[in-house]
């Protein structure tokens, strides 16, 4: 194992030099550094190219002038001791300065896509595979072959233009929702909701009429009380909610005829709701370390009532305790965050169009954490929707296929033939074998996750890893390419080893040959 | 007792009939036919085909003359602010169908050059780099030891670099060339997937039986790797190949639109989009037109590749809708039909 792991080390250190090499001769050949500058008027012309020439080498043979930046970037591998040189950009700054704070943007834009299209993935993708060759199978291949070929430009530049402008028109100067959005709403829900629960006509019909009317009700109750300009679930939508969330998480994990779960789950929602109330004021004071702390320390209770109280089976008690505190907390949250929607909509640097179509924050927008989280959410609301479009469809197609074969295997024939109920056949047989080739397949994405949304940031405006490398290259400015380069191949790299191991780690039948 | 005896010859009866159907039928004509099954793909591979020719003959291309009366250069006279003026019913094409753009350019010959284009760097960049692939991954996987670890190591250093961001740099290197040489570069850059899988394909038939039978025979290496054990990887280079191009065309429309692809006063599907987004609201057909197209050509192609998966793989089963309509139509049996078949002994429960 430890042969292994030096001797992957040793060649992916190879691979490194061999890939920065060839890059940095790419991206120096790319075209004219200086083209800014010949083709400028001013006076000191001369001088500034010559200035720009010492500054970047650029006299040197870019073979050669890599290795003078080798010979920078190596110091990086020396912790703490200063001698970090990753070169200098076409306008004199650091590229070790601008490369943190454009990972940061950067994992400020992918994370919530990130995670929400691996959620939303697996959990569609199962359903289309246990609906297999049915409607809504059908519909969700069809959809993602279309997202598959949607270039993210076009959903970005769409999204834009009607989602953006179309929510804060209807903000400014709609007094409700209109009756056609609300029938056609209806409509997409039935058709939606039956295919995914299934079975025969008279059931598909039922959940299809229930859904539709769960639907109108719901956006006439939005109409009502005017719920997009004053949005919150108040006390009594946010019981039953949380009931909800008790009530799907024990029927997904332990089935609601295990008392004992439900009223796991039942105390932790009671909690939650508890803190609704009680800690309101805390929050209007809180910073986003209070929210974790409160939110962590929730979650251990969840765990640890779990545990006490599941005396059968604690390991699956105390997850769904710690799953509906952490849900149900999360709801309280929520509805903290809509109750500063209003004071944020109205604020003058808002004007009344909440919904932001370039960059990640209002520039010179100040407020307590709750106002400037909103700012943020509509900020990377859009960027966000695109992303998860498009990766969303991937994740789907993987764990159809996953779920597929699983669930066509010997073990899962056994363990109905051993009378355990579907619910523990497809959740705790298949979707766990499901999901370690899907684990994998994460891992390498997080590690091409830093190299950011080129395209995206690039519609969006948002400063992030891929903006910079895209107007770098614009300007053939080989350092922060580089600088760029560096960290996505090192984060490829890393999390590529850490996806096999894990391969190896999770599935007893593959055996990591040393 | 008297109704049970139909029953095993109810079940009995497909089987002949199945045989019958395998029997005598080569791997290239089972192939075709299960393809031809597939009715998505088959339409989709016709408009696709439909679409290339009519885009080739509407504005010619280099000395060939098109039949359509502009070109995707010159300027004309704007008519209504360059609206679009194609009317269906009844059917009139107008002086310029699709509108013009801000300085009066057909806006139909520009489309039309981009979906040319478009169509031009998938073939060459799906053609270059799955020959490229493929004799990287034959070779690796022939003859394993050093050539492979040597291969595979450089077939690392490209996959380590993202295709959009190896891409942008050739793009920016070699964009303005022209279409033909940029196509070149990419292929260059987007070869590493099909000699991965080429490799995998070749390290298992290297072992098996034939292999060592035409080694017996006396049949040098190049013999053996492009006669007796490509044939048999052909699947899987020709599934990789479809993909390849679905993806090319989306490459290629996303360094355009980045401005580091295809320059002016060539004419891409994403550099015209990217020139025109900022006019969406008073000119959304500057915006439509392009977008439908580079969809529509990714969709094709998808499920073109699609179909030809379905084919060359029938154990990894896809969608078809004809075979929805059969386990709906019969949903109390067994959902996993292609299981009991190849059990016929196992009564699915």
């Amino acid at each position: 194992m430890v042969g292994f792991i030096l001797r992957r080390i040793a060649v992916s250190i190879l691979v490194l030099l061999a890939a920065s090499f060839i890059m940095y001769v790419l991206a120096a050949n790319a075209g004219d550094p200086l083209q800014d500058l010949r083709d400028s008027t001013a006076a000191n012309r001369d001088q500034l190219i010559a200035a720009r020439v010492a500054a970047l080498d650029l006299n040197v043979p870019a073979p050669l002038r890599y290795f003078l930046w080798l010979g920078g970037a190596a110091g990086c591998l020396i912790p703490f001791a200063g001698t970090c040189n990753l070169g200098l950009t076409i306008s004199n700054a650091p590229v070790l300065d601008i490369l943190p704070t454009a990972v940061g943007s950067t994992l400020q834009l992918v994370t919530a896509s990130f995670v929400l299209a691996i959620v939303l993935g697996i959990v569609v993708g199962v359903v289309s595979a246990l609906r297999q060759y049915s409607g809504f199978d059908f519909g969700i291949t069809l959809l993602s072959f279309f997202l598959f070929s949607l270039p993210s430009f076009l959903v970005a530049v769409l999204l834009k233009e009607f989602l953006a402008l179309g929510f804060n028109s209807f903000l400014e100067s709609a007094t409700s929702i209109p009756i056609w959005v609300i029938v056609l709403l209806a409509v997409v829900s039935a058709v939606v909701w039956q295919a995914m629960i299934g079975g025969e006509a008279r059931r598909r019909l039922i959940v299809g009429a229930t859904a539709a009317a769960a639907t109108v009700a719901l956006l006439v109750y939005f109409n009502v009380t005017d719920w997009f300009r004053n949005p919150g679930f108040g006390p009594v939508g946010l019981l039953l909610i949380i009931a909800g969330v008790v009530v799907i998480v024990t029927a997904l994990i332990a089935g609601l005829t295990n008392r004992r779960a439900l009223i796991v789950a039942a105390l932790n929602g009671a909690i939650s709701y508890l803190c609704f109330f009680l800690l309101q004021g805390l929050f209007d004071i809180s910073t986003p370390a209070t929210i974790i702390i409160i939110g962590l320390v929730a979650v251990v209770v969840g765990l640890a009532t779990g545990y006490l109280l599941g005396a059968p089976d604690r390991g699956m008690t105390a997850r769904i305790g710690g799953l509906v505190a952490f849900l149900s907390f999360a709801l309280v949250i929520l509805d903290r965050y809509m109750q500063s929607w209003p004071a944020y909509v109205n604020n003058p640097r808002i004007n009344g169009r909440p919904i932001a179509t370039v960059g990640a924050v209002t520039p010179g927008f100040n407020g307590d954490m709750w106002i400037t989280g909103i700012d943020s959410f509509t900020h990377l609301l859009l960027p966000t929707i695109s992303l998860l479009l498009i990766s969303f469809a991937g994740y789907t197609r993987y764990a159809r296929a996953g779920m597929l074969e699983v669930m066509n295997q010997d073990f899962i024939r056994t363990a109905r033939a051993k009378g355990l109920p579907e619910r523990t056949v497809i959740l705790r047989h298949g979707l766990r074998n499901m999901l370690i080739p899907i684990v994998t397949l994460v891992a390498t994405d997080v590690g091409a996750l830093l190299g950011g949304a080129v395209i995206t940031e690039k519609v969006f405006a948002i400063s992030g890893m891929g903006q910079l490398f895209v107007t770098s290259i614009q300007r053939v400015d080989v350092n922060p390419v580089m600088g760029y380069f560096i960290v996505i191949a090192i984060t490829a790299i890393v999390f590529n080893f850490l996806a096999d191991l894990a391969y190896a780690a999770l599935d007893p039948r593959v055996r990591v040959v040393a | 007792m008297t109704q049970m005896l139909p029953e095993p010859a109810n079940v009995d009866a497909p089987v002949p009939a199945d045989e019958r159907d395998t029997v005598g039928v080569s791997q290239g004509r089972l192939v075709l036919r299960r393809f031809l099954s597939n009715k998505i793909s088959v339409v989709s591979g016709i408009l696709f085909v439909l679409l290339a020719i009519f885009s080739i003959s509407a504005i010619g291309l280099g000395p060939i003359p098109g039949w359509w009366k502009y070109d995707y250069t010159s300027l004309n006279p704007q008519n209504d602010g360059g609206a679009p003026t194609l009317s269906v019913f009844p059917f009139s094409l107008g002086e310029h169908p699709f509108g013009q753009d801000r300085i009066g350019i057909d806006y139909f010959a520009m489309t039309m050059r981009g979906i040319q284009n478009s169509i031009l760097v998938m073939i060459i960049i799906s053609f270059v780099g799955t020959t490229v692939g493929t004799v990287i991954g034959a070779l690796a996987g022939y003859y394993r030891g050093w050539v492979d670890a040597v291969l595979m190591r450089i077939t690392d250093v490209f996959i380590v670099i993202p295709i959009i961001v190896i891409g942008a740099v050739v793009g920016r290197a070699t964009g303005g060339l022209g279409v033909i040489p940029l196509a070149f570069f990419l292929a260059m850059v987007s070869w590493t997937t099909i000699a991965r899988l080429v490799r995998a394909e070749f390290l298992s038939l290297r072992e098996r039986e034939f292999v060592e039978a035409a080694r017996v025979a006396g049949a040098s290496d190049a013999r053996i790797i492009f006669k007796h054990i490509l044939p048999n990887a052909i699947g899987v280079v020709i599934v990789a190949a479809t993909l390849l191009a679905a993806s090319a065309i989306l490459l290629e429309t996303a360094l355009s639109y980045l401005q580091l692809g295809v320059r002016p006063p060539d004419v891409s599907l994403g550099l015209i989009i990217s020139d025109n987004q900022s006019a969406f609201s008073t000119r959304p057909w500057l915006f439509w037109w392009p977008a439908v197209f580079i969809v529509l050509l990714a969709v094709l192609v998808n499920f073109v590749g699609d179909g030809l998966r379905d084919a060359f793989d029938p154990r990894q089963k896809r969608f078809s809708l004809r075979r929805t309509k059969e386990t709906s139509a019969s949903s109390t049996t067994a959902p996993a039909s292609t299981q009991a078949r190849v059990h016929p002994e196992t009564p699915s429960s």
